[in-house]
């Protein structure tokens, strides 16, 4: 354990030039942008003088070298700046946007790997079958519609005309009122408090969103498992834990599907980190108050500290993602260290 | 009960069966009294509480509008296109009781109501007046502009001369400076509970009204999740005007038109505010949704050709452009027909009403005349710059116009420039040579829109349009009296002027759309933002 934890020590470690890195390139990056946001802050009435004020509170009328000091010294201080957009601390927003994207993503991979891991164990098992058509039509469909799409037909059907789903209004209805704030998952803070109303209330908004999403990255997961499973069924330890007689159960969970995981894990942590930063189209249709669309939002208007923010909590997430990856796949395959 | 939606689950919890029910009003100490809840949604976000800051967006000015209290207010009228709006030529009172202006009008004497109180129960006072005017002069940015067009420019300006009198002390006369204490920039702040909160980097307290108002408006803020929704909350000693139907409002933030489109359809929520055109257009047709699509005061979408492009400055060039426009097509296309026709009008001016039609209509073989009698019969190639944040009209515009400007040999190729920089280049730089453009005057008269439109250097003159005569003519006439026997002949030549030198070519007044399920009392204000509080519930 303790040369574990090292490692894992050590892999953090690793991390820091990476963040460095995203630091110096965020920065840069959104000084590339194009326009000019004291003027667009300033309004569109606003003269040269009221523009130029602006520009100076903004810091913005300084060389691009002290800016960046400013900016390093700052976030050694923990602070990212206030959004222009938003009108609120960048630490705040991310605070209230990041769990609202993670509930919803994590959600809607939980529904997705709970639907297209076992059909693909099945599609593989039995290749060339009904089963193996169906998951092929089901992941044709769910990768060919867009996302926007199939949320607005999903929400077409049961809530506009079967009056099923509750009013896609975000993450609560307008009549409860949101959990006391501890983790910013509604689904666990709702559950702390024992408010099970409100969490009735949550889970009812999350179902058409979540499956929206989970249909897009269906996909990917069912795919892989299928070939993984293939691989792995076909390779000669399997034919090797058949002839020595063990049970069908046995060699496809316990052998087969344990080394066919190792690749569904690594597409997993890629469709997880793809989807977070690019629900931004399922986020505007349910009016989801996430990440994606804070960004997209920051980065059409150059609001700098809000997409400097996002760039590095988003690298931030990527690093600690890719550890626990890593982690699940010592712990899958022994084979494998952590170094 | 067989219908169980939850409007009308609202109907009977907002007066019937109480707010016990809800956990949301449980939280909130509800009234007793009649009122209930609307619910409101909108695609635009809030950024800020507080008007005067740097930064606040457009949406947010509601919150100045609803939450705070002026001294006085504009009257209400009947809106062309059906329900109500507001009414630019009567001023009425909102906190201030009465006043009175010298006869050499530089003097104006406000006395204040004397139940005006704040949220917190104190009395409004002069004091409270004077320390909010010097703050949206000296905040600097839009509330410093729009002050300073009504001739309110510094604090030396503002005087408290007693608990309940108000003056204001002028450096001229002007028909602007009433209108200008009626738009949402000089709102009254509970000046005590600001300075305690204030600080010597922020003597104007902009950190703490940012997120907590304080005022004496019709509403206040129960509740604020940015991004999300803002609840307002009936005071119920608002002395500013009639008390609001609704006690609880909420405005719900939903970015997707079509989204937005479903719940108003299916009646779970009662208004949509500013909905597309081609929604309002599809809507209107439809029972149980009504539409009020307003036309815009003072605001005209707009062909500006540069005259810092050379073909431009050619009299007969522009005038080949405003025969070869598109009209009808654009205006069904691009506004789904919803708004005012600007072109087609009478070659001679008899009155003042603005915005007008222009004399230019489609004629294709009287554009190709002007085009052969100009210096470019042989055609020329320009750019025709769109913005990307406003693409919704000016896309389908500009493809029309990109067709029609080919058959007169003018080869346009369309440049869509992202709303971050659209301000800069089109406006500040004023460097695009053909583009559209859509100003609208918050006060309403002509002489401010030319002013602001048609004036050299100034910020919506963005065709670096200078004519010597429209100079003097606005200077000479912007801060007259209507009633001035100068007014009405000045305006009349600056609008013979500008259609005849077209530096901008009018192609329609655009409307603000929104749709109502189950309530009443929509006014349109020229802020284009929502006024909750002559809102009601369907009288049917």
């Amino acid at each position: 354990m303790a040369t574990r934890s090292k490692m894992i020590l050590g892999r953090v470690a690793q991390a820091i030039p990476v963040v460095m890195g995203v630091v110096v390139i965020s920065f840069l990056l959104t000084r590339a942008l194009p326009g000019d946001p004291a003027a667009y802050f300033a309004g569109p009435a606003a003269d040269e003088a009221s523009i130029a004020e602006i520009r100076e509170t903004l810091g913005l009328d300084k060389p691009l070298f002290q800016q960046f000091f400013y900016y390093v010294g700052d976030l050694i201080r923990g602070e990212l700046g206030t959004s222009l957009t938003t009108g609120q601390a960048v630490l705040t927003d991310l605070g209230a946007r990041l769990p609202a994207s993670l509930e919803l993503t994590l959600v809607a991979l939980l529904l997705s790997c709970a639907i297209a891991i076992p059909l693909g164990v099945l599609a593989a098992t039995r290749p060339g079958t009904w089963v193996d058509h169906l998951c092929r039509v089901l992941v044709t469909a769910g990768v060919s519609m867009p996302t926007f799409f199939t949320g607005i037909l999903l929400i077409y059907i049961f809530y506009y005309l079967a009056g099923l789903a509750p009013s896609p209004l975000g993450r609560l209805d307008f009549i409860y009122l949101s959990p006391p704030h501890v983790t910013g998952f509604y689904l666990i803070d709702a559950a702390l408090a024992g408010d099970w109303e409100t969490w009735l209330g949550a889970l009812k908004q999350l179902i058409l969103p979540a499956t929206t999403l989970a249909l897009f990255t269906l996909a990917p997961i069912a795919r892989m498992t299928r070939a993984a499973m293939l691989s792995a069924l076909s390779s000669d330890f399997i034919r090797t834990a058949r002839a020595a007689g063990l049970s069908d159960r046995k060699v496809l969970f316990g052998y087969a599907f344990r080394n066919a995981l190792l690749p569904v894990v690594t597409t997993l942590g890629m469709v997880f980190s793809f989807t977070l930063g690019a629900n931004v189209l399922v986020e505007k249709v349910f009016a989801w108050p996430g990440i994606g669309s804070y960004a997209v939002e920051a980065l059409v208007v150059s609001d700098y500290a809000a997409v400097q923010g996002f760039v590095l909590a988003m690298a931030l997430l990527f690093v600690a993602l890719n550890l626990v990856i890593d982690i699940a796949y010592a712990l899958i395959d022994p084979r494998i260290g952590l170094n | 009960m067989t219908d169980t939606s939850r409007r009308n689950f609202l109907k009977l919890t907002g007066t019937t069966m109480g707010a016990a029910m809800l956990p949301f009003l449980k939280a909130m100490p509800a009234h007793a009294q009649t009122g209930g809840t609307i619910v409101i949604v909108s695609g635009q976000t809030i950024n800020s509480l507080d008007l005067h800051r740097t930064g606040t967006n457009r949406a947010s000015y509601q919150v100045a509008v609803n939450c705070y209290d002026r001294l006085v207010s504009f009257g209400t009228k009947d809106a062309p296109g059906g329900g109500l709006s507001y009414d630019y030529d009567t001023i009425v009172p909102e906190l201030a009781e009465s006043w009175t202006i010298s006869d050499d009008g530089l003097t104006m004497t406000f006395k204040i109501k004397s139940d005006a109180t704040f949220w917190d129960g104190r009395k409004v006072t002069a004091t409270d007046v004077k320390w909010s005017f010097d703050r949206a002069v000296s905040a600097g940015g839009f509330p410093t502009v729009q002050m300073k067009a009504g001739g309110l420019e510094r604090p030396d300006q503002f005087a408290a001369a007693d608990e309940e009198t108000f003056v204001i002390t002028l450096d001229r006369p002007s028909k602007l400076t009433l209108p200008d204490l009626a738009v949402p920039v000089p709102f009254i702040i509970n000046s005590e509970v600001a300075m305690a909160n204030a600080t010597d980097d922020d003597p104007w307290a902009m950190e703490y009204l940012h997120m907590t108002p304080a005022g004496s408006g019709a509403f206040k803020v129960a509740r604020w999740d940015q991004g999300q929704q803002l609840v307002y909350e009936r005071n119920d000693a608002w002395v500013g005007g009639p008390l609001p139907s609704f006690e609880r409002v909420i405005v719900r933030e939903v970015p997707s038109p079509a989204t937005r489109r479903a719940l108003i359809e299916r009646g779970d929520v009662q208004m949509s505010f500013n909905i597309p055109n081609k929604d309002a257009a599809e809507l209107d047709a439809m029972d149980g949704v009504d539409v009020y699509s307003t036309p815009i005061e003072n605001c005209i979408h707009c062909l500006c050709p540069n005259f810092n492009f050379e073909p431009f400055q050619d009299a007969n060039v522009r005038k080949a452009l405003a025969y070869a426009i598109p009209y009808e097509a654009i205006f069904q296309t691009a506004a789904y027909g919803r708004g005012a026709p600007m072109w087609g009008g009478e070659a001679e001016i008899t009155d003042t009403a603005w915005p007008r039609k222009s004399p230019y209509m489609t004629d294709l073989a009287k554009a190709k005349e002007h085009m052969a009698a100009s210096g470019f019969a042989s055609g020329f190639e320009v750019p025709l710059s769109i913005s990307l944040g406003l693409a919704d009209w000016m896309e389908p515009t500009a493809l029309l116009l990109q067709e029609a400007f080919g058959a007169i040999g003018i080869n346009t190729q369309i440049e869509k420039i992202p709303g971050a920089n659209w301000r800069t280049a089109a406006l500040v730089e004023k460097r695009l040579p053909l583009h559209l453009e859509n100003f609208g005057g918050w006060l309403n008269t002509p002489d401010y829109y030319f002013f602001w439109a048609y004036k050299n250097g100034h910020l919506f003159n963005s065709s670096n349009y200078l004519n010597e005569e429209i100079e003097t003519l606005v200077d000479s006439t912007l801060h007259i009296p209507m009633d001035d026997p100068a007014y009405a002949p000045n305006i009349k030549r600056m609008f013979e002027i500008a259609f005849e030198d077209l530096p901008r070519i009018p192609l329609w007044q655009p409307a603000l759309n929104v749709a109502m399920n189950d309530a009443a009392g929509y006014e349109f204000w020229f802020h284009r933002q929502l006024d909750v509080r002559p809102l009601t519930t369907a009288t049917s």
